[in-house]
């Protein structure tokens, strides 16, 4: 019988030649990843355990949630995690972009097992990885002795093929997948893209997708790397190809050509509708980031839209890079000067306000259109604040109109 | 126990939202256990059940939630299934789960006492008994050993 990507990678890294979905398996991790949010509760979880990190290198603490600190009790978290970095000797402290574009543009390779405090750790997959968010505790776990357990879980493919019309983008294909199958329906498995859309499109848009299968509930999700996440990696690591009779329990067909844009409304990520139909819903604030889409290619998308143009007055649009190396790239090609002349406000790279936390918190009433992952009440401020998530075409669009708008007009 | 009933898809932003997360102190994460989405489960007390629909947990991955439930006084969670990353968590940290696939027969406010060793669900005001689905032999262990320090240590891994 046949194995899936996720079923290679976890067997080689439990030192088994077969795994079967519904094993449970100890795998040796490559990298343990804890953001701001997060690492506090996992620090004290070492602490309990008493031992040391098993590798200072393949600990990787990203400050990302709330830096730079917005209160006394964020900079107290940052001081009591920065002080645990100094004690265990951790090579890898960043400040400078949301944590799971730092693993994608620092540590990831083809072939890699991944645990990340971060429910978004699914991300890394699109280059090949086997990544997964897990808590705190299970992150001190892998902390003090480099390995974790998983059940092998079972993998539903979805198979993606033909050329998306112009001002569709990856966001619009995962939320139409999220509609397809629900909040719930992936739960506790690997999510697989693959179809000659997933081959064709760029690193950009892989991240993409894999970066929302935790909200259909999936452990995982996986792209099977190739020369193209080799380049744009610049490191080797190991490829795992799904064999052709490798075992799927259920397999999704989406015809890219035909999905025309999409939004997620208010208050879930799987109440997805296309565009046309909430035209003219007002908004406050329009958000162009965090890691689902704060890349290069997003920002890229977004600046065609607004260059030359001027956001609508009752709109705040915030564009924040995923990281650091995006944001030199951005003002490089010019994109952020244009943004900034059409109204935009630059923050750090990092995960601004998707959490509510900083950096443009939203009133009772507010409505924001944001390129996030998430939707749900009193996430990005007050709880009767609505939040649309879309395309960065689409929140660029909204932007300049004052309300939700089909991207298709602005290109 | 107090039954506090709630429906499917749960999430982490209601359960412990992002903006009171900013500690790891458990007697203020105790106190914001749904603090916005309903407030009245201030009123929580010490052995109170939460039940739920599906997916419960589900959203980030941040173990504030569970740790917060726990700090609250509820002594379980009985829901129809768990997001992945939550139910570790609760697992990780003592907070017992049980999974019933019968709980739209229990509502809110109802009187519940859970035998703990065998998962049977007595729920006294209806006089109905529910079975609660055992967890793997696995996840069993790490419940026994009251959470995952514990069975890191018992198991010989730290």
């Amino acid at each position: 019988m046949g194995l899936t990507i996720t079923e290679k990678i976890l067997a080689n890294a439990s030192h088994k030649s077969e795994v079967a979905s519904g094993d449970v398996v100890i795998a040796d991790v490559d990298i343990v990843m804890a953001h701001d949010s997060t690492a506090p509760l996992a620090v004290e979880g070492l602490y309990k355990i008493g031992k040391k990190v098993f590798d200072p290198h393949k600990i990787v603490i990203v400050f990302d949630h709330f830096f730079p600190p917005p209160s006394v009790d964020a900079a107290r978290l940052h001081q009591k995690v920065r002080n645990f970095v100094t004690e265990q000797k951790i090579s890898n402290l960043f400040t400078d972009g949301v944590c799971h574009q730092i693993l994608v543009e620092k540590f990831v390779s083809p072939g890699n097992v991944i645990v990340g405090a971060d429910s978004h750790t699914c991300t890394e997959g699109a280059l090949g990885a086997f990544s997964t968010g897990l808590g705190s505790t299970d992150i001190a776990g892998a902390m003090a002795t480099g390995k974790c357990w998983f059940k092998i879980p079972e993998s539903l493919k979805f198979n993606l093929s033909g050329s998306p019309e112009k001002g569709v983008h990856a966001k619009d294909l995962i939320l139409d997948i999220i509609k397809q199958v629900g909040a719930d329906g992936a739960l506790y498995k690997a999510a697989e893209f693959t179809g000659d859309y997933v081959k064709n499109a760029s690193v950009s848009s892989r991240l993409t997708l894999c970066n929302m299968a935790v909200e259909m509930g999936a452990k995982n999700g996986i792209i099977e790397a190739d020369e193209k996440t080799r380049n744009f990696l610049g490191r080797k690591g190991k490829i795992f190809k799904s064999d052709k009779d490798a075992v799927y329990e259920d397999e999704y067909k989406i015809e890219v050509d035909r999905i025309e844009p999409q939004v997620a409304c208010p208050p879930t990520v799987d109440n997805v509708k296309p565009v046309t139909s909430v035209e003219g819903k007002k908004v406050d604030q329009a958000y162009i980031g965090t890691c689902t889409n704060g890349r290069l290619e997003d920002i890229e998308i977004a600046t065609r839209i607004l260059k030359g143009k001027r956001t609508a007055d009752n709109v705040r649009l915030l564009v924040i890079p995923a990281s650091t190396k995006i944001y030199l790239d951005a003002f490089g090609k010019g994109y952020l000067q244009e943004i900034i002349k059409s109204g935009g406000i630059i923050c750090n790279p990092g995960c601004g306000p998707c959490v509510g936390r900083h950096e443009g918190v939203l009133a009772e009433g507010e409505t924001c259109i944001s390129t996030q992952n998430r939707n749900f009440s009193g996430r990005m401020g007050h709880p009767k604040a609505e939040i649309y998530l879309a395309s960065p075409a689409t929140v660029a669009a909204s932007a300049l109109a004052g309300e939700i708008v089909d991207p298709r007009g602005y290109i | 126990m107090r039954v506090w009933k709630f429906g499917n898809d749960v999430n982490t932003d209601l359960i412990t939202p992002g903006r009171y997360t900013i500690t790891t102190d458990k007697t203020k994460l105790g106190k914001i256990v749904f603090i916005e989405h309903r407030p009245e489960f201030a009123k929580v007390k010490t052995g109170d059940i939460i039940v739920a629909g599906k997916n419960f947990g589900c959203g980030s991955s941040r173990e504030h939630a569970p740790v917060a439930i726990k700090a609250a006084g509820v002594s379980a969670v009985i829901a129809e299934s768990f997001a992945r990353i939550f139910f570790r968590n609760a697992i990780n940290i003592g907070l017992p789960l049980f999974v019933c696939e019968e709980v739209d027969r229990i509502d809110d406010g109802d009187l519940v006492e859970i035998n703990f060793e065998t998962g049977q669900i007595h729920d006294k005001t209806k006089n109905v008994v529910l079975k609660a689905k055992p967890l793997p032999r696995f996840i069993q262990k790490i419940v026994e050993k009251g959470g995952l320090v514990n069975f890191l240590r018992s198991e010989g891994y730290v």
